[in-house]
């Protein structure tokens, strides 16, 4: 038996990634590149070879040189921003891409679970689709009856098991989906931000999972944003930034790392692009416009966002508003919530993003940002595109300063109407 | 702790080049995702339509009918009168609606399944091949025609028929290596998206479908027979009223060797690019 269930060395892979915008746009294409271009790529098409059009073009590389050594049963967190290549990283490792350069040595059976209800039917059943999803993800049916039941169980879908799940709620999805996951065979379990869903309670159950499975001795590798999450779980954490290894160790200490880092990065970091829309850039700006860091409690939020869109219909410029432990705290979508999607027509677009004023408690906050297509499908997102921190949060006349650490929450609520307290009489409380 | 799975490999290497060394190997362990796919497929396909699979067979009768009509009544093509004509057009209806729907679902199959892809691996070839399963079930709901037919004709089938099975595999065959090269090449560029049932439409009318290919001169057959279905309508036709309706044996060896070069050409192109689908997809 080898001693390490991961080992890589002098990890890369390289993007070759367009500079245009709206490409696929074929009659365009064809009319502008010249027709001695068309039939290079006529003949580099006939042989199935990578399209080349110098110039357009630019090498950028997800991953450099990444090393690192994982032995059995150990849990392993990775940590970075969006863009830092951890999604590149799971993808190698869970053999849906390959790498560039170096290579990857693997001894353990292998499941990722990269998105919860991947390959899941609309049309089919409950059931139908624990087989689906099993046999998507390397089980055989026999292995898939057996633990049925506890799949079920687990998800608490009993009673609508026969029902096809695009009846199901939301809730019931991603239940199903993450038991069937949960409950799959694997001596190295790779795990990508599947605690990110459900409600507080399904979550608990979700990483009491985790931990029994990382108790069975398996080794686990694990992605979020969930800080409580990540440290509960894991042991050693890998904090990558810009596609390079810049910290392995103890996760508390990789924690610290990383929130430190979040601090100073600010803008020159590359937030990656989008199939069809991309975030460009993004600034708290004041009532006057100017960019600002600090936010004052108790006027409007404004943010002046740019976007470039190939014209896909329907898109959602959304935000995640995050506390200072990196959980969310508030939502908002432009398409669904104010009918607003980011224009059908390609191009770059500004916009001011103001929102109703909140009492945001004082402290540190960042707001992710992300693109959404036809209202699922994540096509764009910015991890800590804007930080930005409230000195004093002071709701009411009396000198107050709500903060975030007090463990009051993060909003301080206002009144609707005048609050009055009226007596009671003694013989009319029970009535 | 659990047992590890003797099925799956445990010991892995994953480098430029060579991520899928046991290629071969794991799409027979993943054989099980083969059928659970083409299940998915022939599930999904039917639900909210009314008549179901009875979809598979009204569409060729009707098609037999009409071109029974056009050809047979109107243009008036030659034929051995010993031969029904709907028998004919039956005869070369049931192998290009095979190699159309398989050339036709398989090439945009890959695409359809890119939320797969992007996610989870698997054998690439997988996904293609399990469009072909289900061809072949609409396949031998459609066999159902050709039976009536020959039933209400009266055609006693010789023993060529049992060869049946043999030209339905060649025909899966022809169409597979198109298939899979498309499979694999509409991932880069969409624009076969438009080419394919292009194709299709036009090789309905130069395959011998809707008549004998003996009605094409004889010092063209040859250049004719480089179109592989040519041969293998002709072995569908022979093996149901044999030897009324003859093969032209040099091409059909053509037609053999060219199916063999499409196969290879299919697999090779597919092997090479779907190390990278998920980067393009």
């Amino acid at each position: 038996m080898a001693n390490s269930a991961i080992r890589a060395e002098g990890l890369g892979k390289k993007f070759i990634i367009g500079h245009k915008v709206e490409q696929g746009g074929l009659l365009r294409e064809a009319m502008t590149s010249g027709a001695k271009a068309l039939l290079r790529r006529g003949a580099d098409f006939l042989k199935g070879r990578a399209r080349n059009i110098s110039g357009q073009t630019e090498e950028f590389w997800a991953l450099r040189d990444l090393s690192f050594d994982i032995r059995p049963g150990e849990l392993v967190s990775i940590i970075g921003h969006n863009g830092a290549g951890k999604s590149t990283l799971l993808k190698i490792l869970s053999r849906i891409t390959e790498p560039t350069l170096g290579r990857v040595e693997i001894n353990g059976r292998v499941n990722s679970l990269l998105e919860v209800g991947t390959g899941f039917h609309p049309e089919l059943s409950g059931r139908e689709n624990i087989f689906l999803n099993g046999a998507i993800l390397g089980m055989s049916r026999s292995e898939m009856r057996q633990r049925f039941d506890d799949i079920v169980d687990f998800a608490g879908v009993a009673k609508f098991i026969d029902t096809p799940v695009k009846r199901y709620s939301v809730g019931m999805y991603v239940r199903l989906a993450f038991a069937v996951a949960a409950h799959l065979e694997a001596e190295i379990l790779i795990v990508d931000e599947v605690l990110s869903v459900g409600d507080a309670e399904f979550q608990a159950k979700c990483i009491n999972r985790m931990s029994q499975v990382a108790d069975t001795g398996r080794t686990v590798l694990f992605v979020s944003h969930n800080f409580a999450a990540v440290s509960a779980l894991t042991k050693r954490s890998l904090v990558l930034q810009a596609g390079r290894l810049t910290f392995d160790g103890p996760v508390e200490a990789g924690l610290a790392y990383y929130t430190e880092s979040l601090g100073k990065s600010g803008k020159e970091r590359y937030w990656g692009r989008g199939k069809d829309s991309t975030i460009v850039s993004a600034k708290l700006v004041d009532a006057a416009g100017a960019p600002t860091e600090s936010f004052v409690s108790g006027t409007p939020l404004r943010l002046r966002v740019v976007v470039e869109t190939s014209g896909m219909r329907g898109t959602s410029l959304e935000l995640i508003l995050r506390d200072q432990h990196n959980l969310p705290i508030a939502f908002y979508s432009s398409a669904t919530f104010s009918n607003v999607p980011i224009p059908a027509q390609a191009g770059r677009y500004e916009c001011v993003l103001s929102l109703d004023s909140y009492f945001l408690a004082a402290g540190e906050y960042n707001i992710d940002l992300q693109t959404t297509s036809t209202g699922i499908v994540v096509d764009h997102h910015v991890d800590g595109a804007v930080q930005f921190f409230v000195n004093a949060c002071n709701p009411g006349e009396v000198a107050f300063d709500f903060r975030q650490d007090q463990g009051t929450g993060h909003l301080a609520m206002k009144l609707s109407a005048p609050l009055l307290f009226m007596p009671v009489e003694a013989d009319q409380q029970t009535g | 702790m659990s047992v590890p799975d003797s099925r799956i490999s445990t010991h892995l290497i994953l480098q430029a080049g060579q991520a899928d060394r046991q290629y071969w190997r794991d799409l027979w362990r993943y054989r099980e995702l083969l059928l659970i796919l083409a299940w998915r497929d022939v599930t999904v396909r039917y639900k909210q339509t009314v008549v179901g699979i009875a979809w598979a067979f009204i569409r060729p009768f009707l098609t037999t009918v009409v071109f029974t009509v056009v050809f047979g009544h109107i243009a008036k093509i030659q034929t051995n009168e010993a031969v029904p004509y709907a028998i004919v057009v039956i005869g070369g209806l049931l192998p290009w609606t095979l190699f159309s729907s398989v050339l036709g679902d398989a090439s945009g199959s890959v695409i359809a399944n890119s939320n797969l892809i992007g996610k989870v691996y698997f054998p690439r070839l997988i996904v293609p091949l399990a469009t072909v399963l289900v061809v072949v079930i609409d396949f031998a709901v459609s066999l159902s025609i050709l039976a009536g037919l020959m039933i209400w004709y009266r055609v006693v089938p010789g023993w060529q028929i049992l060869l049946l099975p043999f030209f339905l595999m060649l025909a899966l065959l022809a169409s597979l290596g198109p298939a899979i090269w498309a499979a694999a090449v509409i991932v880069k560029y969409r624009d076969f998206r438009f080419v394919v049932p292009f194709v299709l439409q036009f090789g309905l009318y130069v395959s011998p479908v809707g008549f004998p290919s003996s009605v094409v001169p004889e010092r063209w057959r040859m250049l004719y027979n480089l179109n592989p279905m040519v041969g293998i309508i002709d072995g569908f036709r022979w093996c149901i009223v044999g030897g009324d309706s003859p093969i032209y044996w040099p091409g059909f060896a053509l037609s053999l060797a060219v199916t063999a070069f499409f196969l290879w050409l299919g697999v090779g192109t597919f092997r090479r690019i779907e190390r990278s689908f998920a980067d393009m997809i």
